[in-house]
């Protein structure tokens, strides 16, 4: 079956993750690595994988694009470099995935809003942050249900899995993932919490959510949604898995979650790494499928 | 009497009742109150205090509770009122973020704690950064330093200061350090670190060392030293400071501070206010004893009273977790988990 060719931009934990579940997909196939350190082990890695390579960022890919017919590019650098990878690749019709908190194309979390970015046909989407994508749905999950006030989602993430770019970028992870609680989640605010926590052996990825409703919560249904949606979400990230609750106090929900990894290049403490590059991964599926049967052609952006 | 080696030693001390007292009045300290005992501890003569949400910046949350006015209200109305004292911040990345920080700067705040968990000075470049920028006092705050060791609280204490932080500090969250570990730390770091980047100490007096872990750190180098007026603050509360400036006017320390009017105010206007007698009982001192985040204290005794486990339980397991700061939501959980174990919750839920 023919399969859609992707580029991967930043060849850190994200991108390299990125690898193992492009390869198992049914209808994408990484053909390019994009890094900045021709001795890094990222590339080092993609190489060995069996990927093209260039140390030259985004511009050393501009050549290929054509000749490889590279349709989709996921984007794994930093919110700073992005929204340049993205205009250069628009411009020759490929389409971005973007992991980095830049967030210029609409936000996607799949089990919630990943069917109208297909029907809208958006050339960048953005796919918010580990956090978010771990927690989003379950607040979707109670916001379907009745009005919620405000939403907060403690992340706790396992040291040796977080990466320089975001530890040096945790503002951008807290706006844009307590942006997303209202734009995605439907809460009305939101605030979103991180902690890098560095025990020994790492910690699976934690993810709490705290929703506080209007009116009483009614909880025989949002026990029922939330379970639904947890189901959902475990179709592409098997680990997503509930610990406590759904709990309720007053008017506060409170779901106590834990996200194992598939251990594909982190082990499985990792989960945030996973549900970033699953849900990506889904995303990209979504739009690949759609190119293949033909309902939908990529073209390129001209530039503003 | 023997005569003090650290006679005529000069330190900054920075209060902490209006930022760590947060936590021991889970944040319900109004802004009338904060003034009161702000222009208290501005009169005798106390340099620097830290006015916040116990969590800093961005703290109010389902998290960490919420404060009964917002950081900017409390900051701007303590700080016009000020003669000579700078008022401060904290501001831990992952939660507080550098818009608040200029907010704070706007209300007033001259001074801030960046803190990190004692391994993941990283996550402090940028803020560092725009601290700096702002010209604030910068401080490196290493929380739970009693997760790394000496040569790594070394090794993050440079970062930090590579970053712009002009003061590092060995922050002992969980009142587990022993005098000894306090020592080697800081006489490590002052070994390691440029000559005029200051060294701090922050303890807690869940084993009943604040005092004396100060005096340690001060005589090892360290010329701040955070502590509060009759230890308002997480689990047993900070180094008593009205005790402290008290052993340091004996040693012959230079504080500047009026230690009678710290006693005074320790009686008339801390110890009144508490809803609790901040002391070491059984779950403080199960936090010095088993390395535990002291703020996690009364959110244990609530998740204890609510599903039927021990608080001394519960932080145990949480120390054995190796949970830290801001991981407040775990206490919940692992109570809830902990009675689905032992059959005092319905397994559904």
């Amino acid at each position: 079956m023919k399969k859609i060719k992707c580029a991967l931009i930043g060849s850190g934990n994200i991108g390299t993750d990125l690898i193992y579940k492009i390869r198992r997909s049914e209808v994408l196939e990484p053909v390019w690595m994009v890094g900045i350190d021709a001795e890094s082990e990222g590339l080092k890695r993609a190489r060995d994988m069996g990927l093209k390579t260039t140390a030259d960022g985004v511009n050393g890919l501009l050549p290929h694009v054509a000749t490889d017919d590279i349709q989709i590019a996921f984007d794994a650098t930093s919110a700073y470099v992005h929204a340049e990878n993205s205009r250069k690749l628009n411009a020759l019709g490929v389409m971005m995935i973007d992991l980095t908190p830049a967030a210029i194309g609409p936000l996607c979390v799949p089990p919630v809003n990943l069917r109208e970015h297909a029907d809208k046909l958006e050339m960048n989407v953005n796919m918010i942050s580990c956090a978010g994508q771990a927690t989003i749905p379950i607040v979707s999950a109670v916001s379907s249900v009745q009005p919620v006030a405000y939403a907060e989602i403690i992340a706790s993430l396992a040291s040796k899995s977080v990466g320089q770019g975001t530890r040096a970028n945790l503002d951008e992870f807290t706006y844009t993932t307590s942006n997303a609680l209202v734009k995605v989640g439907g809460a009305r605010t939101g605030k979103a919490l991180a902690v890098i926590n560095p025990a020994e052996p790492p910690m699976i990825m934690r993810n709490t959510i705290y929703c506080e409703t209007d009116d009483s919560p009614d909880q025989a249904a949002i026990t029922a949604s939330v379970r639904t949606m947890i189901t959902e979400v475990q179709k592409y990230v098997p680990g997503y898995r509930l610990v406590n609750g759904p709990v309720f106090e007053d008017n506060l929900v409170s779901v106590f979650m834990e996200v194992a990894g598939l251990g594909d290049y982190l082990p499985t403490y990792a989960g945030n790494l996973d549900i970033m590059t699953a849900a990506a991964t889904r995303t990209a599926e979504m739009f690949a499928s759609e190119i293949l049967a033909g309902k939908l052609t990529l073209k390129p952006v001209e530039a503003a | 009497m023997v005569k003090s080696k650290l006679e005529g030693r000069k330190v900054t001390f920075h209060d902490m009742c209006l930022r760590d007292g947060m936590h021991a009045k889970r944040e319900k300290i109004s802004v009338e109150q904060m003034v009161e005992i702000a222009t208290a501890l501005d009169r005798a003569n106390v340099p620097m205090l830290q006015v916040t949400h116990g969590a800093g910046l961005g703290g109010n949350s389902i998290q960490h509770g919420r404060a009964l006015a917002t950081n900017v209200e409390y900051i701007s109305a303590v700080a016009k009122k000020m003669t000579q004292a700078t008022v401060s911040v904290l501001l831990i990345p992952g939660l507080g973020t550098m818009d608040e920080l200029d907010e704070a700067y706007a209300a007033g705040a001259r001074s801030v704690h960046v803190a990190t968990h004692s391994t993941e000075a990283d996550t402090s470049p940028q803020h560092i950064a725009h601290a700096r920028k702002l010209g604030m006092d910068t401080t490196g705050f290493l929380m739970m330093a009693h997760l790394n060791d000496a040569a790594g609280l070394v090794e993050q204490g440079k970062l930090m200061e590579s970053y712009g932080a002009q003061t590092v500090y060995v922050t002992d969250s969980a009142g587990y350090m022993l005098t000894d570990d306090v020592t080697e730390a800081i006489t490590r770091l002052r070994d390691a670190l440029s000559p005029e980047t200051e060294i701090g100490f922050h303890g807690h007096h869940n084993l009943g060392l604040g005092v004396a872990n100060s005096i340690a750190a001060i005589a090892a180098g360290a010329s701040r030293i955070d502590a509060s007026v009759a230890g308002l603050g997480a689990g047993a509360g900070n180094a008593p400071l009205e005790v402290l400036a008290a052993v340091c006017d004996r040693m012959g320390i230079v504080t500047g501070v009026d230690t009678f009017a710290l006693m005074d105010m320790a009686e008339d206007v801390i110890v009144p206010l508490m809803d609790h007698i901040v002391r070491v009982d059984r779950e403080s001192l199960t936090l010095g004893f088993a390395g535990v985040y002291s703020t996690f204290l009364l959110p244990a005794k609530r998740a204890s009273a609510r599903f039927g486990i021990p608080a001394r339980d519960i932080l145990i397991e949480l120390g054995r977790q190796k949970m830290i700061g801001g991981q407040e939501d775990m206490i919940q959980d692992t109570a809830m988990t902990m009675a689905r174990e032992r059959g005092l919750l319905d397994a559904a839920e």
